[in-house]
């Protein structure tokens, strides 16, 4: 079955979130940096707060559902009582809100009056507060990308959330340091136009931030979150892009899975499925599974768990139906399940398997009195958890007919998407207190109005003719994460900016593609290794090999480098005395060819120099012993 | 019908009035720049009259400029959806009953999240919906006796409370009494509690949050749970302090009242013994007595008397260098008793020697108490604290200064030698050796 794109009615929304790259963070003096390592630990428990209707966000008692307890690290300069919610958040840093107004100028956003901080509810421990907080700066405005308007929803500034660092036995262990990190969240109108189109936007977004140069660089400070409907279907928020390449196969998955979820109803509709009766009889089937040959069931049974059977009446077949290769409501099932932290979940299309047999099937059918056109589900784990998963099961499926069920998820690293929470509510918004209001003054627009960034064109052009460098060089140098690099090296040595910017986009790429992680690269190394080439004590052929130990781990530092790859500095004395051992050793060719020796002895002086000395420099000296020989 | 203005004053007031809006009305409002849809919220009463707030659809509030509103247009009420609780409790009537006074804070509490406001949940079913966990370990019987912050509590309020213990201690059902309590004053509370309810056979534990309860880290829930069980399973009886240990929801340490001071603006673990340790620590909602200097007291039916009144004509000084011995002269006009905060061993300059003299010559009781808050005060290693005991100064040991005002208050209400009282060790206020 192939698509036809253009009838889905694609919608896609954009949203941005941008880390800054402040002094301070969004609410406390802290340094924004990473912590190379942490000093101390508390623990916490978070619970949801009860709402006057009774209601607590679905979002939240999902994660209450599974957390227990959350373990902080915090290291000395990156967090402070505020980061530990020990201390109420100082006023908003004034740089991370001037910051925000340009971006919203840059975009045509309408600046709010007063800006009131909210909070908005996230229990899943990243927070310590247990809630987010987040202001509304701008709404409206547009985007220019390839001559059409692309709208803008609202522009938000926002702390960035603690940094997982793992789970172990159900306590979830997060660093501080990234907490309080200003963020801006730009959120784009939904557009419809195809995956690459949509990937120029995000692209373009990209750029409009960065060429303000207040925006932090490298992995992770740019997170893209994309929603995603198609006809007749929901709105599906996808977290976590990291990469722009991705983003054109997230969407792509996520058009043939909603496309193929809305046939999935089509064909429940058709049959006149009765989504009221799901998991109108449920039992307890632990008996039965306990004497299957079943790995995981054994597991299961062994640990104390239990296992529950649910009778989905009209469901048979529809369970493991696959309108495109691996999209099926059972697939949807098992991640859902996961997220009570359950791996036992089986549905009668897919049986017999996994070491359940026929003989366990019936037994299951005769104790649900399973029909004909019925199917059935097993979830299996500890009682608590099997409670909350059963519901979560049944909900499901009863939104199996209307197609596509309104969630947010998470994008895996192979551009697919998979269950992650249900969407939260506006129910989790409520004003933050501690931080009086701001009202926006005239002052404040115009100091913002006069740091609107250029365009990236502009900005491009203007790299290109500084430097002397190409456009696509320029643009190149620009969109990577060594712009500021490359302008303090171009500034500060007379090292060509070409052979500059070509080493750091071409050379780290090529180093990269081999499987080499540039995260290692410092820019302070980068920038110890151009002034030594300035001053002659490297070779221009050595700052690959520098690059290329240092990326490969092998180095920690420039020196380090230097010995590993052993492109050791020359004098010009040790030179001279070096060149002349090899004219000496060779005068045999010299007598014989003259000046046309060079190339011999050039070749033999670059075995022993390469990386070492710079081979012009070599030739030229060559050439004037040559001549000083045979005059 | 009557607009509840919501704390809009001035222009804001007028324009909402023009339109009809009350609070938690959705509108839609036109300005220079566009149409905004959303609920109308309250205003903080210092806030600026120029703005009216709305919640949009998206969950965020946001404040617009009065001057660039053009209309204003009241839409229908939209039913809000109700949702069935998601835990209901059958409250178990084997547990032990413990009383639960509210007097202010917000130890548990629910928010309104269309006005974002905060209001208390006080029923038995809403204490257990935000703390499940206690619904095992007691039942609890909750009532609100005041809803004060605590900086404006006085001597007249723990008269209050004092009495309304009392009468639930005479009422003879309660295995122990929780007293939830601003943190700002609670120490105050505590120790004037200490004195005024005497021979208490049941443990009283005041309890509070450094974190309000509408967040999700609050650390009321903990605090409130380890202060009931405390309150339910203790063997001892007293006034008790609970509060976090330290800044992990691990751990609550239970103080004696007489000897707990509030030592840091925000931490959870603000509350800390003063030369002593706490006497129990709440672990996984099972206590774990502490080695103490201090004997406490069994619970008992022994004769418990109260005395709740307390004068409140009793002033704390603070000694500094510069200090104007003028303050102790218009201190000692007014008021019956001085209780000094001095330096080191307990030391003022020698230029408050005739005011103090003045001061005790008419009547007035002077006290002295350390401003280094741990220790306690010698008066008789320097020739200042000799001078000072000479002109009548009362030394009060390791006594903490806030302890020691409360004690002065109730002493000169309680006492016929209200000097001798100061000095006799009453609620375990103070120590007859301070471990190292």
């Amino acid at each position: 079955m192939t698509i036809d794109q253009t009838s889905l009615d694609l919608k896609v929304g954009l949203e941005i979130h941008q880390q800054l790259a402040t002094k301070s963070k969004l609410f406390c003096n802290c340094s924004c940096e990473e912590a190379q390592k942490y000093d101390q630990s508390f623990v916490r428990k978070l619970r949801p707060t009860h709402s006057e209707l009774g209601a607590y966000d679905p979002a939240a008692m999902f994660e209450f559902s599974k957390m227990r307890t959350v373990e902080y690290h915090t290291a000395f300069r990156s967090s402070c009582l505020v980061e530990a919610d020990e201390e109420p958040p100082h006023d908003v840093s004034p740089e991370a809100l001037e910051t925000a107004l340009i971006f919203s100028l840059a975009l045509h956003s309408n600046v709010m009056d007063e800006i009131h901080v909210m909070r908005k509810l996230v229990i899943d421990g990243s927070n310590t507060t247990g809630f987010q907080r987040t202001m509304l700066v701008a709404s409206g405005g547009h985007l220019e990308v390839a001559g059409k308007k692309v709208g803008v929803q609202s522009i938000c500034l926002e702390e960035d959330a603690a940094k997982l660092m793992g789970e172990e036995r159900g306590i979830r262990k997060f660093g501080l340091d990234r907490l309080g990190v200003p963020l801006v969240e730009v959120a784009l109108a939904p557009i419809s136009g195809k995956p690459d189109e949509i990937m120029q936007v995000a692209l373009t977004l990209g750029r409009l931030l960065r060429a303000s140069k207040r925006v932090a660089r490298g992995l992770g400070s740019i997170r893209q979150d994309v929603n995603v409907s198609v006809q007749n279907g929901a709105v599906v928020e996808i977290k976590g892009v990291q990469r722009l390449d991705l983003l054109v196969k997230v969407i792509e998955h996520e058009i043939r899975r909603q496309h193929g979820l809305i046939v999935i109803a089509e064909k429940l509709k058709e049959s006149k499925v009765d989504v009221s009766k799901i998991g109108d009889k449920i039992e307890d089937v632990t008996d039965i599974l306990s004497k299957a040959q079943s790995k995981v069931a054994k597991k299961i049974v062994d640990n104390g768990g239990l296992f529950r059977a649910l009778r989905i009446p009209g469901f048979a077949g529809m369970i493991g139906f696959e309108p495109y290769p691996d999209i099926r409501i059972g697939k949807e099932l098992g991640k859902l399940v996961r997220f009570y932290n359950l791996e036992g979940v089986f549905h009668s299309d897919e049986l017999p398997n996994y070491g359940i047999t026929e003989i366990e099937i019936a037994a299951i059918k005769s104790r649900l009195q399973v029909g004909e056109s019925d199917a059935f589900v097993i979830v299996g784990g500890p009682k608590d958890n099997v409670g909350f998963a059963s519901d979560a099961i049944i909900r499901r499926l009863q939104a199996g007919i209307n197609g596509v069920p309104a969630e947010t998820r998470a994008a895996t690293p192979e551009g697919k998407t998979v269950f992650l929470r249900p969407r939260p509510g506006a129910a989790r918004m409520y004003p933050e207190t501690d931080i009086p209001t701001i009202s926006v003054t005239e002052s404040m627009f115009k100091a913002a109005e006069d740091k609107v960034p250029r365009s990236w064109d502009e900005i491009v052009d203007s790299l290109a003719k500084k430097y002397g460098l190409n456009k696509k060089l320029a643009s190149q140098i620009f969109d990577s994460d060594y712009l500021g690099v490359f302008e303090e090296i171009a500034g500060k040595t007379k090292v060509q900016p070409t052979f500059v910017a070509s080493k750091l986009i071409e050379d780290i790429t090529s180093l990269q593609r081999t499987g080499l992680d540039p995260s290692l690269l410092l820019d302070d190394m980068i920038k110890d290794v151009f002034v030594r080439l300035d001053a002659g004590k490297i070779a221009k052929e050595s700052v690959i090999t520098i690059f290329g130990k240092v990326m490969k781990n092998e180095a920690k530092t420039v020196d380090e480098a230097i010995v590993a790859a052993g492109v050791f500095s020359v004098s010009d004395e040790e030179l001279g005395r070096g060149l002349d051992r090899i004219i000496n050793g060779n005068i045999a060719v010299v007598k014989e060819k003259g000046i046309g020796a060079l190339s011999t002895l050039m070749g033999r002086a670059m075995a022993e120099y390469r990386g070492k000395v710079d081979g012009q420099k070599i030739s030229a000296i060559l050439k004037d012993k040559l001549q000083n020989l045979v005059k | 019908m009557a607009h509840d203005s919501g704390g809009y004053k001035g222009v804001g007031a007028k324009l909402l009035s023009k339109h009809d809006v009350s609070v938690g009305d959705s509108v839609t409002v036109s300005t220079e720049d566009g149409e905004m849809f959303g609920v109308l919220m309250p205003r903080y009463e210092s806030a600026s009259e120029d703005y009216i707030v709305i919640k949009l659809t998206s969950g965020y509030n946001t404040g617009i400029h009065t001057g660039k509103i053009k209309s204003m247009t009241k839409l229908p009420k939209r039913e809000l959806p109700s949702v069935a609780n998601p835990h209901e409790f059958a409250e178990n009537k084997n547990l032990p009953k413990v009383a639960l006074i509210s007097t202010g804070g917000t130890i548990a509490s629910k928010i309104d999240y269309r006005t974002g406001g905060v209001h208390s949940a006080l029923s038995a079913s809403e204490l257990y919906q935000s703390v499940p966990e206690l619904a095992s370990h007691a039942s609890i019987d909750p009532e609100v006796l005041l809803s004060e912050y605590s900086e404006n509590l006085k001597p007249e309020h723990w008269t209050m409370i004092a009495e309304k213990i009392s009468e639930k201690v005479n009422f003879a059902k309660y295995r122990g009494i929780v007293v939830s309590h601003g943190t700002d004053t609670m120490h105050y509370t505590a120790a004037a509690l200490s004195f005024a309810l005497q021979g208490l056979p049941i443990p009283v534990v005041l309890v509070g949050a450094q974190r309000s309860s509408d967040r999700p880290s609050s650390d009321a829930a903990l605090n409130l749970l380890g202060a009931t069980v405390f309150a339910a399973k203790a063997e001892y009886a007293g006034v008790f302090v609970a509060m976090h240990a330290g800044t992990s929801d691990d751990m609550i340490a239970c103080h004696v009242a007489t000897r707990v001071r509030k030592n840091h603006t925000s931490r959870r673990d603000a509350f800390e013994s003063i030369d002593i340790g706490p006497v129990a620590l709440v672990r996984n909602n099972s206590i774990e007595m502490q080695k103490s200097e201090i004997t406490l007291a069994k619970r008992s039916g022994r004769n418990f008397v109260a005395k709740p009144k307390f004068d409140d004509r009793v002033v704390l000084l603070k000694y500094h260098p510069g200090f104007d011995p003028m303050m102790i002269t218009h201190a000692a006009k007014t008021h019956r008793a001085i209780i000094l905060e001095g330096t080191g061993l307990g030391h003022v300059s020698k230029e408050c020697f005739p005011a103090l003299k003045e001061a005790v010559g008419a009547g007035v009781m002077v006290c002295m108490t350390s401003q280094c808050i741990w220790g306690r005060v010698r008066m008789t290693v320097y020739n200042t604290g000799r001078d000072l005991l000479d002109i009548g100064v009362v030394p009060l040991s390791d006594m903490i200064s806030e302890t020691a005002t409360v004690k002065a208050m109730w002493t000169l209400a309680n006492s016929n030698d209200a000097k001798k009282s100061m000095q006799e060790n009453l609620a375990n206020e103070i120590s007859a050796s301070i471990p190292l």
